[in-house]
């Protein structure tokens, strides 16, 4: 098949329009349709994303299974998959049904909800496929909408102020990187990715009202992706966005917020940031490491004071996305290997944390852990399965959690060991929050009245739970299925970045840094 | 058959914590006890065959990324081979023990199923403790080290209805977590400067490490020097000692067999273990090596102290235990790793024997672990006594000096003893002088336990001492087991050890560097006080123990009130807790409160959202002019977000 990249991201959309089109009335019947249709096309397009896998050929570092066409008013549509984005797409593909599974509790406009999700997973494979920048900006943002209605509508009570705040802080992180994307379109002339990436852009120093930029036009230009991308990550001090929205959205926004919409932002980095200004962005090492560390510190000590459990977890997020910039900004094979990695592995584990607490909030209607106790004695099954995700928060060895934790912090052990001794000391404190939120909610007496007759997880709730199981506990002994996938990408990627920054490490080297 | 003594106690974890449900109960506790013998049985078999040079048995391939590589893979030297045995025979006896005295556990509500869990978690420990010693690499082995910290975190809080327990457990994996700290800096600093991480190219490594430096933390170090000083800190973590020890203690809220098991003769060995492991790099460190010393003498000597005065009869060998632990790094750090390796073997028998035999006590005496409500259990409980009196023998060294006649620790302590006096270097003579001291203490103590739980007059509850009963058979045979290694595992593992066969017996598992260490060489050639000295302490301490609790049981009460600030500072076992909690615990939840309201609340919300608080109310006040808000976001969404951008991008696109 020809277009099978542009099969599996409209797919979903396609569902979507069915849905909205084909689907009358709102009787349970309807409400029942809609929530098939939605699991079915979901269920679809992650088998179609499997010929996308069987396809694709790790050895090649080129973009595989190219497809272009001429678009409105002259602009190009190419879509292409390489090993850095290829695991994104399948992480998006396998988590939506699950996503569709978590919402079958939902009883308020569900036909209007299933439509927000299917028009959002199509947005989301494609900012992963999109090789032009114009339609990579296009997805980017317009996911914006969907995820805003989700937690707008389908949201707790403080849903507004959460959505706007989600919404301004994403979108004006995203005007200056279009900005850059227009100023690099004129230094190109093409908004071609594939050319882009080979484009070099200048670095010579500039000077503007008297401030000397080092790096020039790149570190501008990098300057911009960095606002977008650090919003989207979320990277200190511009996370708290993230929390307010975790905790209103509903418990499948969540899921997909923390498992695939974060991630966009560090595949940018990997996208644009990295191969496209590298000058840029090897002066910007230390900066983007401080802000790491910080970020890991800083948010794990407030993870450790929360008294909502969502809030906890969002924190925890934060701090984990520390790993993946400290990994990213290494620039060695492990710390690239382990930030695309961690950022696969915390898909499966934060999706399958919120989801976790998705399940109490549905019998319960709270996140307060307070009001929690002793769930292990009622609820055996949940409290084995909500443990083995809270050991691969902590990044326990045998857990998908573990390699992306360990290759970025060996990654970054060789470029600074400052940011690698801060970074570790995430280790000590993640386990510190995450084992506490579990003693207070699955350990010690079921005494509280409220919990006495609290039923285990159903069945649906175990199938939705299964693949996240099998995944972080497979890709957590053996990790190679997905560094085999990854591997030959990221050192193409390296190895272009160390051509370009080749006279600045020597520099460095020379000055005794 | 290595792959089957590694795996068998993991199908045995899998098969009793899932299949419980097929099997019954009773079939999921037989299977995984009856694995776990096999296993046992098996390593015994390996533990008598000979890898004259280290053998490596490769099972798949687990992380590879560039040179950082790493297999799931068994290496096969004589470390591994005596951590298989002392692992998996203790671990079988273990569960024999624990199919009756987990029987009827007060802390369980009828119905509730809590064994096959129970033992599913002893399994999993085994399998874990294996992944550990038999790893061929750095990374496999904190696989095991971490995966030991879970099973140790899942069984210390085994009673989970017990806040006490969830704290102990959470405590425990937390404190080892700082050691892991290190532990892990200082596998990426090996990989750093070695760009390996498997052992064969490691070991090959330490001299040249030993004249490189590099920058860590601003500071140009001696690369040996601090890669082994960072793998020690984790060392100190999973061993208990000094600094990070504070979490053994509370660690006795596990069951008993637990406490046996993982927190006496096997997990808190691992410290060890790894630095007889990495000796290739070590014996290029003597900085480190020095402060390996003084670590395990002060912690030999502080668990001691403590130890004096405890009254839970637990936690008396849970400080017996890190002060053990604290002999085995003093032999490590001397550079005497084969006596570390040989009291890390004797002390697993009569540890785990001293263990179990409390366990056996404290059934006897309905779950009562207060010393001071026993007394005359003697009569009561005939063969736990004849047990616990051998692994007193045994720990407390008693032998005949100058000749081979002796319990096992007699072996094995005094060989520490003598290797510390003659690595003639001034932390050496601390050592020696503290494990002296730590001796006679050692004997103290362990008779106090004796003749408080034993001797004199019953004291406490009539009743429970009415009912107090002998255990029933699959108890006393594990017992019997560990109480044979207590008495002849000394004897017999001396030549190997530390005699004329060590060197051949050891082959290339551990490395002396033959230029500067002839430690055991001189160990056998101390003078004949030094050698004199442990006995003469053993004495001392066994004596004053006599004297205090059978001639005169008034006597330490009247010591106490008349050193009550001393008394109070050991009872308290020197406040470290205390001190942790001040300085650690309390800050980091203040530092948490105030970066959460005061960082993320004012400065950065206050901040950064100051515009868009201003802006919200403007578009929502807007936004209430259409019948629909949502409809209202949505179009914005579009306009601002996608809409207009592009239209203005083709437009200016159009021009060109």
């Amino acid at each position: 098949m020809d277009n099978l990249l542009t099969l599996v991201t409209f797919f979903p959309m396609a569902g979507a329009a069915v849905l909205l089109v084909a689907l009358r009335g709102d009787d349970d019947l309807a409400v029942l349709n809609a929530k098939r249709v939605a699991l079915g096309v979901t269920i679809v397009t992650f088998l179609a994303s499997l010929a996308i896998l069987f396809q694709f050929d790790p050895a090649n570092t080129d973009f595989q299974m190219v497809e272009e066409a001429k678009w409105i008013g002259g602009l190009n549509y190419k879509m292409g998959v390489d090993g850095i984005s290829i695991l994104f797409v399948m992480l998006t593909t396998l988590l939506m049904p699950i996503v569709i599974g978590a919402s079958w509790n939902v009883d308020k406009r569900v036909k209007e909800y299933m439509v927000a999700f299917l028009v959002l997973e199509t947005l989301m494979i494609g900012v992963f496929l999109s090789l032009d920048l114009l339609l990579f900006y296009v997805f980017f943002e317009a996911g914006l909408i969907p995820m805003f209605l989700i937690i707008g509508i389908w949201g707790g009570k403080d849903r507004v102020y959460a959505s706007f705040k989600f919404f301004l802080y994403t979108l004006l992180g995203s005007v200056l990187m279009l900005i850059a994307m227009i100023a690099m379109w004129y230094d190109a002339g093409t908004t071609d990715i594939p050319t882009l990436l080979k484009h070099e852009f200048s670095s010579g120093t500039i000077s503007i009202l008297g401030w000397q930029i080092i790096g020039g036009a790149q570190t501008l230009m990098w300057l911009a992706f960095f606002a977008s991308f650090a919003v989207k990550l979320p990277m200190w001090p511009l996370h708290t966005w993230l929390p307010d929205a975790h905790v209103q959205a509903p418990t499948a926004g969540s899921i997909v917020l923390a498992a695939i919409l974060l991630k966009l932002g560090g595949y940018g980095f990997l996208r644009f940031s990295l191969p496209m200004f590298p000058v840029a962005s090897f002066q910007m090492q230390e900066f983007v490491f401080w802000l790491s560390v910080i970020a890991i510190i800083y948010t794990s000590l407030v993870a450790l004071v929360q008294t909502d459990m969502k809030k906890l977890i969002a924190y925890s997020s934060v701090a984990h996305m520390g790993f993946v910039t400290i990994g990213i900004f290494s620039f060695n094979k492990q710390g690239l290997d382990g930030a695309i990695f961690q950022m696969i592995s915390h898909g499966f584990i934060s999706g399958a944390l919120f989801l976790g607490v998705g399940v109490i909030y549905d019998r319960m209607h709270t996140r307060e852990i307070e009001a929690y106790g002793g769930l292990a004695i009622r609820m055996p099954v949940y409290a084995l399965v909500f443990m083995l995700f809270t050991l691969g928060n902590v990044g326990l060895p045998g857990t998908s959690g573990f390699v992306g934790e360990f290759l970025t912090l060996t990654g970054a052990f060789q470029a600074n060991t400052w940011a690698a001794a801060g970074a570790t000391t995430g280790v000590i404190l993640s386990a510190g929050y995450a084992l506490w939120l579990y003693r207070r909610v699955a350990f010690g007496d079921l005494i509280k009245q409220s919990l006495q007759q609290i039923k285990d997880v159903s069945t649906r709730e175990r199938l939705l739970f299964a693949p996240l199981i099998i995944a972080t506990i497979l890709f957590g002994v053996a990790p190679n299925l997905l560094l085999d996938i990854i591997g030959p990408s990221v050192d193409a990627l390296i190895s272009n970045f160390n051509e370009a920054t080749a006279g600045l490490a020597e520099a460095a080297t020379a000055l005794g840094n | 058959m290595p792959t089957i003594i590694l795996f068998a106690p993991l199908i045995g974890a899998l098969l009793a914590g899932f299949g419980w449900r097929i099997f019954g109960e009773k079939g999921a506790l037989y299977i995984s006890t009856g694995l776990l013998i096999l296993a046992a049985f098996l390593s015994w078999i390996v533990f008598f065959q000979s890898y004259e040079t280290p053998e490596t048995i490769t099972i798949m391939r687990w992380v590879e990324s560039g040179s950082f590589a790493a297999d799931w893979a068994i290496r096969m030297d004589r470390l591994t081979q005596i951590m298989l045995v002392v692992v998996t025979t203790v671990s079988a006896l273990v569960h024999v023990y624990s199919l009756s005295y987990m029987n009827d556990d007060p802390q369980w509500k009828e119905g509730e199923s809590y064994k096959p869990r129970f033992f599913a978690y002893l399994s999993f420990f085994t399998f874990a403790m294996l992944m550990l010693v038999t790893s061929d690499n750095l990374l496999q082995m904190f696989f095991g080290w971490e995966g030991v910290g879970v099973a140790s975190y899942l069984l210390i809080g085994f009673y989970y209805r017990k806040p006490s327990a969830n704290a102990a457990a959470m405590k425990a994996f937390i404190v080892n977590r700082i050691g892991d700290f290190g532990f892990a800096l200082g596998i990426f600093g090996i990989f750093y400067m070695t760009d390996s991480i498997s052992f064969e190219v490691i070991f090959t490594s330490g001299a040249a490490l030993s004249v490189e430096s590099f920058r860590f933390l601003g500071m140009e170090l001696n690369a040996a020097e601090i890669l082994t000083f960072l793998l020690f800190i984790g060392a100190m973590g999973k061993s208990a000692q000094l600094f990070l020890h504070t979490w053994l203690p509370d660690a006795m809220e596990g069951p008993t067999p637990v406490s046996a098991l993982i927190h006496a003769a096997t997990m808190v060995t691992a410290g060890v273990f790894l630095v007889a492991r990495m000796s290739p790099v070590f014996e290029y460190a003597p900085g480190t090596m020095g402060f390996v010393v003084i670590i395990g003498a002060s912690t030999a000597f502080v668990a001691a102290t403590i130890a004096l005065v405890q009254n839970d009869i637990k936690r008396v060998i849970a400080y017996s235990t890190m002060s053990q632990l604290g002999y085995m790094f003093v032999a490590a750090g001397v550079g005497a790793y084969q006596v570390a390796m040989f009291h890390l073997f004797t002390h697993a028998f009569f540890k785990a024997l001293l263990f179990l035999g409390a366990g056996s006590v404290i059934t006897a005496m309905h779950h009562e672990q207060d010393m001071r409500n026993y007394g005359g259990l003697r009569k009561k409980i005939p063969k736990t006594y004849w047990a616990m009196m051998i692994g007193t023998l045994a720990i407390t060294g008693v032998g005949i000096p100058l000749t081979y006649i002796g319990f096992a620790g007699f072996f094995s302590k005094d060989a520490i003893i003598e290797s510390a006096f003659a690595a003639g270097s001034a932390v050496g003579d601390y050592a020696f002088w503290m494990l002296v001291i730590a001796a006679a203490m050692t004997a103290f103590y362990s008779w106090r336990l004796m003749f408080m739980t034993f001797f004199g007059a019953p004291k406490g509850d009539k009743h429970t001492h009415d009912h107090a009963h002998e255990s029933p058979a699959l108890m006393l045979v594990p017992l019997a087991v560990l109480a044979f290694g207590a008495v002849f595992s000394g004897f017999l593992g001396y030549s190997y050890f530390f005699g004329d066969g060590m060197l051949a017996w050891f082959g290339e598992a551990v490395y002396i560097n033959e230029e500067t260490n002839t430690v055991i060489e001189d160990a056998h050639k101390v003078a004949t006080w030094v050698r004199f000295s442990p006995f003469i302490a053993m004495l001392l301490g066994t004596a004053t123990a006599w004297l205090l609790y059978v001639k005169k049981p008034q006597l330490p009460a009247a010591l106490a009130r008349r050193n009550p600030g001393l008394y109070r500072f050991l009872l308290n076992k020197w406040y470290f807790d205390e001190l942790f909690d001040f300085l650690f615990v309390k800050p980091a939840l203040k530092l948490g409160n105030f970066l959460w309201k005061s960082g993320d609340g004012k400065v950065i919300d206050g901040g950064l959202n100051g515009l868009a608080m201003g802006v919200i109310p403007w578009l929502t006040r807007l936004a209430g002019r259409w019948q629909s808000g949502y409809v209202f976001t949505y179009a914005l969404a579009m306009i601002l977000g996608v809409g207009g951008l592009i239209t203005w991008f083709m437009f200016t696109r159009g021009i060109l």
